[in-house]
């Protein structure tokens, strides 16, 4: 993204920020229930996708220690963190901890 | 046991507050954020942050998602987009922070009481909260609920500390393991919270979406693939309510 | 605007990228149950931080020295800022004029000195 480009948006954001941003939540909250929560779903949609590609990014753009690990070991430590998260009664402890030991092992056998 | 007085304190907003820490030391969620900081410190270190800055952001954001996008993208990503990222992960303090406040409602409370809570609320904090503070007399609420917060704020500082010195120190392998555990603590709350068709379909997108957008090197690559895998699972959303309301 | 790290400092990035964007909906959860109150101290502060920021980002743009406004001399660009304010300000608080003047000013002032 350009330089010109980032100025315009911070100042049409930044922009509203004094007034506008109240106006239309205001308006937002008289609208009634329904157009709310579709708004809700929606920007919760979004929300999740974003984590989503938060986790993406560290697996496939490590830092450090993690990029000597290799890509395939990264994503099948993940998907086996993530199956036996779901395989132990959603026990986020255990799918972490399969997904370590899955890390540690699957780094060992196939070279750093 | 009677319901606790309606009005003037029983004791001293001093002797509330450390009440408040202390439930929050005795909470579970006091291992849960530690493991989670450590892990945030960990990536701090790899990304080139201080510890001073980690420590700071964590008191100053105090939202493990937007942090993670700060210490992940701050190093070659504008500031534009990394705000635009960080407001977007951050909206679920609205409905909180509104579902919490009616809460303190109390003689004497002013609004400037309110901004200490209102910042210390996170998601454990909040749940923590939900559970105990209506449990306390209304007077004692806002102190309680500090203390809850410093409490429960103090552990991932501890973390955060903690996980940038190991990474700094550890061996490629272990600290490849701590650099690991943020990604997969991700996965597991955003399973944990997915029930519905919505938030399946979104995280499962956003995961696919995320490398082929920052592929084509659009820029601000978190905010397309949230805003396009958001859209698509919202439309599938709607799309399904509509066969099953239709049909008939 | 370069990377974080060599520019202006992890420590306003924070602030900027990290501390305001995420705090504002904290703070609008507030809002929304104790009410709008327009005098409030917060909302005044807030007010001032995003003008500040509004009148950066402005100066930054007529100031800069990359696209097309760059063939303009420095001196016409603020010349023809100011002259649009005066503009605007004479014309009862026209958003119109104000544009027309200053647009008019930039574009005579690209073609003498340019």
């Amino acid at each position: 993204m350009t330089a010109e480009l980032q100025s315009y948006l911070i100042l049409i954001l930044v922009g509203f920020l004094p007034s506008e941003v109240w106006r239309w939540l205001g308006i937002a909250l008289g609208r009634g229930l329904d157009e709310q929560s579709e708004i809700i779903l929606w920007v919760r949609g979004v929300a999740t996708a974003l984590i989503a590609a938060v986790v993406a990014r560290i697996i496939v753009i490590p830092p450090g220690a993690l990029a000597e690990v290799p890509l395939s070991v990264r994503v099948g430590a993940l998907a086996i963190g993530f199956a036996a998260f779901l395989l132990i009664r959603r026990s986020a402890f255990a799918g972490v901890l399969a997904g370590e030991a899955a890390l540690v092992i699957g780094a060992t056998v196939l070279g750093r | 046991m009677d319901a606790p007085p309606q009005d003037s304190p029983a004791s001293p907003p001093l002797r509330t507050f450390v009440r408040g820490a202390s439930a929050g030391v005795r909470s579970v969620f006091f291992y849960v954020l530690i493991g989670n900081y450590v892990g945030l410190g960990a990536l701090s270190y790899e990304f080139g942050f201080s510890i001073w800055w980690m420590v700071a952001s964590t008191l100053l954001v105090w939202a493990a998602p937007a942090q993670v996008i700060l210490i992940s993208t701050l190093p070659t990503a504008a500031l534009v987009e990394v705000a635009l990222a960080v407001t977007l992960s951050s909206v679920r303090f609205l409905p909180m922070v509104a579902a919490l406040i009616p809460l303190f409602k109390a003689p004497g409370v002013r609004q400037r009481d309110l901004l200490l809570p209102m910042h210390l609320t996170a998601i454990s904090v909040w749940v923590e909260g939900m559970r105990l503070v209506p449990q306390q007399p209304r007077g004692e609420r806002v102190a309680f609920y500090n203390g809850l917060g410093v409490g429960l704020m103090g552990a991932a500082v501890i973390g955060s500390a903690t996980g940038y010195v190991l990474a700094a120190q550890l061996p490629p392998l272990l600290a490849a393991t701590l650099l690991f555990f943020t990604p997969m603590a991700l996965l597991m709350s955003s399973a944990r919270n997915a029930r519905a068709l919505l938030d399946r379909v979104a995280f499962a997108l956003g995961l696919v979406v995320g490398p082929i957008v920052a592929w084509l090197s659009l820029g601000l690559d978190l905010m397309w693939t949230g805003l396009i895998a958001g859209t698509i699972a919202y439309l599938i959303h709607r799309w399904r309510e509509s066969r099953q309301g239709g049909a008939a | 605007m370069k990377t974080v790290m060599t520019d202006i400092g992890p420590w306003f990035a924070l602030i900027l990228a990290g501390f305001l964007p995420n705090e504002i909906w904290r703070l609008a959860g507030v809002m929304l149950v104790r009410g709008l109150d327009e005098k409030s101290q917060i909302i005044i502060w807030v007010r001032a931080v995003a003008t500040a920021m509004l009148a950066g980002v402005l100066a930054q743009l007529v100031l800069s020295s990359t696209g097309a406004l760059a063939l303009i001399p420095v001196s016409v660009r603020i010349g023809a800022a100011v002259l649009g304010f005066l503009a605007f300000l004479a014309a009862r608080k026209s958003v119109f004029v104000g544009v027309l003047t200053g647009e008019l000013a930039v574009m005579a002032g690209a073609y003498w000195f340019g």
